[in-house]
């Protein structure tokens, strides 16, 4: 069931298997809209087959436009779709910015754009041709977990996973069979005849899941598809779908705030913030090198953006942090980030003598457990995050307002280019 | 514990209880007196005549027949005022709903000028195909139609602005065309909706009388339905115009139990 009896045509456009996408979405507020200056994404992105990409960000950052704009729920402004060298989406000179949020296909597009089935017919050339491309989202052969799932109401867990496979010219008995095959698969053998409302949580997302496996999907997207999920479901839902995108042939995005996700079901995350993308990369070097506040908050890392300099960096605040290697890549004076982990600072009442290059005075903000430990914010020149064991804590007697020393080691602070 | 809930409880001003009593009175009365006059012994000879059962007969095709036309095209006009993004929505939306506060006898002349023999319409079909439309059955089911649509497009209309569109995005990920969206996915959504709205619809096209007497006339086996039976029977037999009545009043009741939850519950 390759399946995709499509009438858009094959435009072999690179040879590369796998998405190479690059979204440009802009409207004005209203709708969706984030703020009053109006709203816009650029992306690129490049999945191979088989690969999992995570979009990780804020709410509002602009990933789920992404995730719709890939689906072709939304049209671009500007850019391109390319998914295994056919055209999705490439708007033409004509569609411009006037393109809005609420076009979706192709009835709303401009009719010049999109004669007959919402597809031109490419020029044999299509290379060289910018001509306008927009295939509609029925004939993308793109599945979509949605963030609540969608399921039908009125349709069964196994008719909502066969709907897929029906529209795709399969038979009724073998959609079905097929369905049933796929809900086996994702654990739901049994559940076939239940309708939605009388699956729990998890069932539902693994219906979804199913749903939009069951079209052997090229790109397979994932919208928030554990947010709505209590954390012991979430727990058992999340190795089950690594599994499942393990085993995915295809392309996957996902698209999640949530940094655990991220890191446990992708292969390479994108960190988007304001619609536009700020870290890429493995879960390794992302979370060990945040760029950006949001990102380091999620890791648990204070970060800190100053002038490098030798072995130190200095930061904005004046204050001067000194590490104990050089900056990644030697030469680099200049812009640089700085990064510590909360376990790394040790709080003293008195100013501590001794190893600690990096020593400052700072008051206690707020203090509150975190796991085992105890998290104390600290302000002054440098606010930051630290962790200290409850028994160090009751023995400073932490409370707020409180005036502490803190002091970092110098090998616990990584620096590196900003 | 409920004896201070009642004493605490406002009292209702007598300035709002004695008109609202006064109203209801009003209103329940006249249908009690219906039912207290009515011959219930007579009641299966009297619904046995023949004139009687052939309103009756006339009244339930027609009725249906009118809600069938409504459901063809009313469904689309619902969807195209829903989901439609082209200029002068609002203004369609006006027109169309327009029947729903027209005096049906207006509505009735209106027709008569368009289907008569030289009306826009009725004028070529006359003289192409020999067709005449006023005066006859259909005439009857055009009437309705005409007065009973708008109340199946509202309805449907609003179930359609309540539907979750995402449901059909999420149809469209899934390889199904526009079609098979509206079919597979939007209709049984709205499933509830379209039925209100088409019961509501009949009942509506069933109590019709201004626009089926203007355009159809008032011929018994032919056009002479329920209402105009028992607007002719005042007349002659009162009785007759009781038991037809009582018939219309128990259709009414039904279709409002059956509607119950979507209009009589309380907000």
């Amino acid at each position: 069931m390759d399946g995709r009896t499509v009438n858009a045509e094959r435009q072999p456009q690179t040879g590369a298997a796998g998405l190479d996408a690059h979204l440009v979405v802009e409207r004005d507020t209203g709708g969706r809209g984030r703020d009053e200056s109006g709203f816009r994404l650029e992306l690129r992105l490049r999945v191979a087959p088989g690969e999992t990409v995570a979009l990780l960000g804020p709410n509002g950052a602009g990933k789920t436009t992404a995730l719709r704009a890939l689906a072709g729920l939304e049209a671009l402004s500007d850019g391109h779709i390319v998914l295994n060298g056919e055209v999705l989406d490439r708007p033409g000179p004509r569609r411009g910015r006037k393109r809005t949020a609420r076009s979706r296909s192709p009835i709303d597009a401009s009719p010049s754009d999109h004669p007959g089935t919402g597809v031109r017919r490419p020029s044999p050339d299509g290379s060289e041709q910018r001509g306008d491309r927009w295939v509609p989202p029925e004939h993308r052969g793109i599945g979509v977990v949605f963030q609540d799932y969608l399921l039908f109401p009125h349709l069964n867990a196994i008719d909502n996973v066969a709907f897929g496979p029906r529209r795709r010219g399969l038979g009724r008995t073998e959609a079905r069979a097929h369905a049933a095959d796929w809900l086996d698969r994702v654990g739901l053998d049994g559940f076939g005849k239940r309708r939605p409302g009388q699956l729990s949580g998890g069932q539902a997302q693994r219906v979804a899941l199913a749903r939009a496996l069951a079209t052997d999907p090229a790109l397979l997207l994932l919208d928030e598809p554990l947010a709505a999920l209590d954390a012991r479901t979430r727990l058992d839902t999340r190795a089950e779908l690594h599994r499942h995108l393990t085993g995915h042939p295809g392309a996957a995005v996902l698209v999640t705030h949530d940094p655990v996700d991220a890191l446990m079901l992708a292969d390479r995350l994108v960190v988007i913030e304001d619609g536009r993308a700020v870290q890429e990369g493995d879960a390794e070097s992302v979370t060990a090198r945040p760029r950006t506040d949001y990102i380091a908050r999620l890791v648990g890392l204070n970060l800190y953006r100053g002038k490098a300099s030798g072995r130190t960096v200095r930061l904005a605040s004046g204050t001067v942090l000194t590490t104990a290697e050089p900056l990644g890549g030697a030469e680099a004076d200049g812009e640089a980030f700085a990064a510590f982990a909360p376990s790394a600072v040790a709080l003293y009442r008195e100013e501590p003598d001794g190893s600690p290059r990096n020593t400052w005075r700072a008051s206690v903000a707020g203090v509150h457990r975190h796991g085992d430990s105890v998290r104390v914010q600290l302000d002054g020149p440098l606010r930051a995050a630290a962790d200290v064991t409850p028994a160090a804590a009751a023995q400073l007697g932490l409370e707020p307002g409180q005036t502490v020393w803190a002091a970092v080691k110098a090998t616990e602070i990584t620096a590196y280019p900003a | 514990m409920s004896a201070t809930r009642t004493r605490r409880r406002r009292r209702i001003p007598a300035a709002l209880l004695a008109p609202a009593v006064i109203g209801l009175a009003f209103l329940i009365l006249p249908l009690a007196g219906l039912v207290v006059r009515a011959p219930w012994t007579e009641l299966p000879a009297r619904l046995a005549e023949p004139e009687m059962l052939a309103a009756l007969r006339l009244s339930l095709v027609t009725a249906t027949a009118a809600t069938a036309l409504s459901l063809l095209f009313g469904v689309p006009i619902a969807w195209l005022l829903a989901r439609g993004d082209f200029p002068g929505r609002s203004v369609l939306r006006a027109l169309v709903t327009v029947p729903l506060v027209l005096p049906p006898v207006v509505g009735g002349v209106a027709l008569l000028l368009v289907f008569g023999r030289s009306g826009i319409i009725g004028a070529p079909l006359y003289e192409r195909f020999d067709l005449t439309i006023p005066f006859t059955t259909t005439a009857v089911v055009l009437a309705m139609t005409f007065v009973s649509m708008p109340f199946l497009v509202v309805s449907v209309e609003g179930a359609l602005r309540g539907a979750d569109t995402r449901f059909e995005e999420a149809a469209a990920t899934l390889g199904a065309g526009r079609w098979t969206v509206f079919t597979h996915v939007t209709l049984p959504m709205v499933a509830p909706g379209v039925l209100a709205g088409a019961v509501l619809c009949w009942a509506r096209a069933l109590g019709e009388f201004g626009a089926t007497i203007t355009f159809a006339g008032n011929f018994p086996g032919t056009t002479q339905t329920m209402p105009l039976a028992v607007y002719l029977a005042l007349q002659s037999d009162l009785e007759a115009a009781i038991v037809l009545s009582l018939i219309l009043l128990a259709v009414s009741v039904i279709v409002l139990a059956s509607l119950r939850d979507r209009w009589t519950a309380a907000p």
